[in-house]
């Protein structure tokens, strides 16, 4: 069975290799059950799914993709909601997922039902999910091996954390710290919780600046640069070289700095595209392509020459985005 | 007259049953896959827990309290039960017993500092989640396998949630509603100062109802984290409500000891399948929570204009 199917979509794919879509998974549905939509990260989420999947649907790729979304960030209601889905008849389910645990049993259930379930940025552990999981770790690493190449002689570095207690910023914190020890030129004097918010960043930074001794760098988590830079212009310091996180306020203030001074740096966050990842991914397994279990999904960064480009397809308020096509999915897939 | 009187009456005890009987008719409609031992089996699931706490809550209820703390101490059970339970049984069998022996100070407490109980208890509520999370800081943690086998019990013909619902129902009927220290119990709410004066300790039954209301909600976290296979410490941050409003959808009342322990059960029911209801009917999350608050102000309304008509007589 598995491989007959294996064979009509090779075949296919052999036939149109122009069109993407395949006949496959024309009558299979999808769900999206997300947990949370009360940020911008979220909403432009949700924006990216739904744009991207309506084209889908239009296309005859599937038969629907349909996204579920429960009012409280809360592992009952979610678990509640997945259940209703597989009642539902969905064949895939695409997961944003309110604990890594806690919603095993429900995952299971579904995959017991014959249903694909794609967990992505909040992921599960259980064994029959796939995990498009995001290297956090890497996201806070890059950004030392950046300063390294911008100030070869090192410096002193202020770090701006997320919200504590949370398992991003732990691994965020744990790249930063991995980079710091490969380049040992720098040293990390200061560190504030900036809560990925803009003005709790400020209000920390500027709580800190007074103590600390000149600070050449500033690396941050996202959600936290524009902050720093205006509590280091509040308290008349030099701006150091800030990381950023793609947020629309980060990059307009970037490209200000730019204009005036060549004030150069570089941002980098997750794509709150992801989702549309996670859908072609679920797509792909319905179609019958072996896909691993446990993929790795690119952050966005942002260098000094994609500024203009990015602030401008980012809507005010919103975060730098990119949409996810079948071939790109295709490429995470195989690993590259 | 008195004809029209115990009609009433039965109006009033079939009115929690009627609105899960519609409910139940609507998510069918709207959802025909549910119709089956599979589908009733899934979709009422959740609502093992939810009925435990439920019966939580009435125990408290009885009394004339309030309890808001249940559904963060459902989340420490279950914090508990994904750890020492599975680790070493008897440390997290003690640890329990532990919680039990806490709610019934909290009786106490009440009692003899005359405190309202809401104020305790939404302390309480802050300590357990503390605990909480210093047991489990972050999601995660296992259920022992007995629990999973159990809330995994494949019945013939009958789903196991079903079964379970009603098994709980009779359990705390014939205990509450029928033995004569239930009787006590409910008269310490309908009349505390009189069961004073007959010798019944009102510290004594109070601490004895909010030990069974701990009872309780230990089972409704083990029942949950059964289903969950993991914990986390906000698990059942919505149970609070759930089973207050579980309570009083299936007939009880905050005054007088007016509690049904199958009404709460068919309440907490109700409930879990509108909100199953709602998503089948593709209803926008924001909208969900007020759906919900809806139903209950309907069947609110039904109620008081049924004793409308007892009081008028």
């Amino acid at each position: 069975m598995k491989k007959t199917s294996l064979l009509v979509a090779g075949a296919l794919a052999a036939i149109t290799f122009a069109m993407p879509a395949s006949a496959d998974t024309k009558d299979k549905k999808i769900a999206l059950s997300n947990n949370y939509a009360g940020n911008s990260w979220r909403q432009s989420m949700l924006k990216s799914w739904d744009k991207v999947t309506k084209q889908a649907v239009a296309d005859g790729i599937v038969a629907a993709a349909d996204p579920f979304t429960t009012s409280e960030n809360q592992v009952t209601e979610q678990a509640a909601q997945i259940q209703n889905l597989i009642l539902q008849g969905y064949n895939a389910i695409v997961l944003n997922a309110a604990s890594p645990d806690a919603l095993n049993g429900v995952v299971k259930q579904a995959c017991d039902a014959g249903i694909i379930v794609v967990s992505f940025d909040g992921i599960v552990t259980e064994p029959c999910a796939w995990r498009i999981a995001v290297d956090f770790k890497k996201m806070g690493a890059v950004q030392l091996d950046y300063l390294s190449e911008k100030m070869k002689d090192g410096g002193n570095l202020l770090e701006i954390r997320g919200l504590a207690g949370v398992f991003v910023d732990d691994e965020i914190h744990k790249g930063i710290e991995e980079g710091v020890g490969k380049h040992t030129q720098f040293k990390i004097v200061g560190s504030v919780h900036g809560d990925w918010a803009q003005e709790v960043a400020q209000k920390a930074v500027a709580g800190i600046l007074p103590s600390l001794p000149e600070v050449k760098g500033v690396v941050t988590q996202g959600g936290d640069g524009y902050g720093a830079a205006q509590a280091f212009k509040a308290a008349g310091r030099p701006t150091p070289l800030i990381i950023m996180g793609n947020r629309q306020d980060e990059l307009a203030w970037w490209k200000e700095q730019k204009d005036a001074n060549g004030y150069e740096t570089m941002s980098v966050s997750i794509a709150p595209g992801v989702s549309t990842l996670a859908f072609w991914v679920a797509q792909m397994i319905l179609d019958g392509k072996e896909v691993p279990k446990d993929l790795v999904v690119p952050f966005l960064q942002i260098n000094q020459a994609d500024l203009e480009k990015s602030l401008e397809t980012t809507e005010k308020g919103g975060v730098a985005n990119v949409e996810y096509s079948k071939a790109d999915a295709e490429k995470v897939v195989a690993g590259k | 007259m008195t004809a029209l009187a115990l009609n009433r009456k039965t109006l009033r005890a079939l009115l929690p049953l009627a609105s899960l009987a519609l409910v139940l008719a609507a998510t069918f409609y709207a959802q025909p896959r549910t119709m089956s031992y599979f589908g009733l089996n899934l979709m009422l699931q959740y609502a093992v827990p939810i009925a435990l706490a439920t019966i939580a809550q009435m125990f408290i209820i009885t009394v004339n309290d309030l309890d808001l703390s249940i559904g963060p101490f459902v989340g420490l059970v279950g914090c508990i039960g994904a750890t020492y339970l599975h680790d070493t049984p008897v440390l997290g069998i003690l640890a329990l017993l532990l919680c039990i022996g806490a709610y019934a100070a909290m009786a106490a407490l009440i009692h003899l500092r005359n405190l309202p109980s809401i104020v305790v208890t939404l302390g309480a509520s802050f300590i357990w989640l503390g605990i909480a999370v210093m047991i489990l800081p972050s999601p995660g943690g296992k259920a022992p396998d007995w629990l999973k086998a159990i809330m995994s019990l494949q019945v013939p013909l009958i789903p196991f949630p079903i079964i379970a619902a009603l098994l709980i129902a009779l359990l705390v009927h014939i205990g509450l509603m029928t033995s004569s220290y239930g009787v006590i119990m409910r008269g310490t709410g309908g009349n505390p100062r009189a069961m004073a004066r007959a010798g019944w300790s009102e510290l004594k039954t109070k601490m004895v109802m909010y030990g069974l209301a701990g009872f309780f909600g230990v089972l409704s976290g083990l029942s949950l984290i059964g289903l969950t296979t993991s914990a986390d410490a906000h698990i059942a941050d919505r149970y609070t409500l759930y089973a207050i409003a579980g309570v009083i959808l299936g007939g009880g009342e905050f005054v007088g000891g007016r509690v049904s322990p199958f009404g709460a059960v068919i309440g907490a029911l109700t409930l879990a399948l509108a909100g199953s209801f709602l998503i089948f009917m593709r209803i926008s999350p924001d909208w969900q929570i007020g759906a919900q608050g809806a139903i209950l102000i309907i069947v609110l309304a039904l109620r008081a204009l049924i004793s409308a008509g007892e009081a008028r007589r």
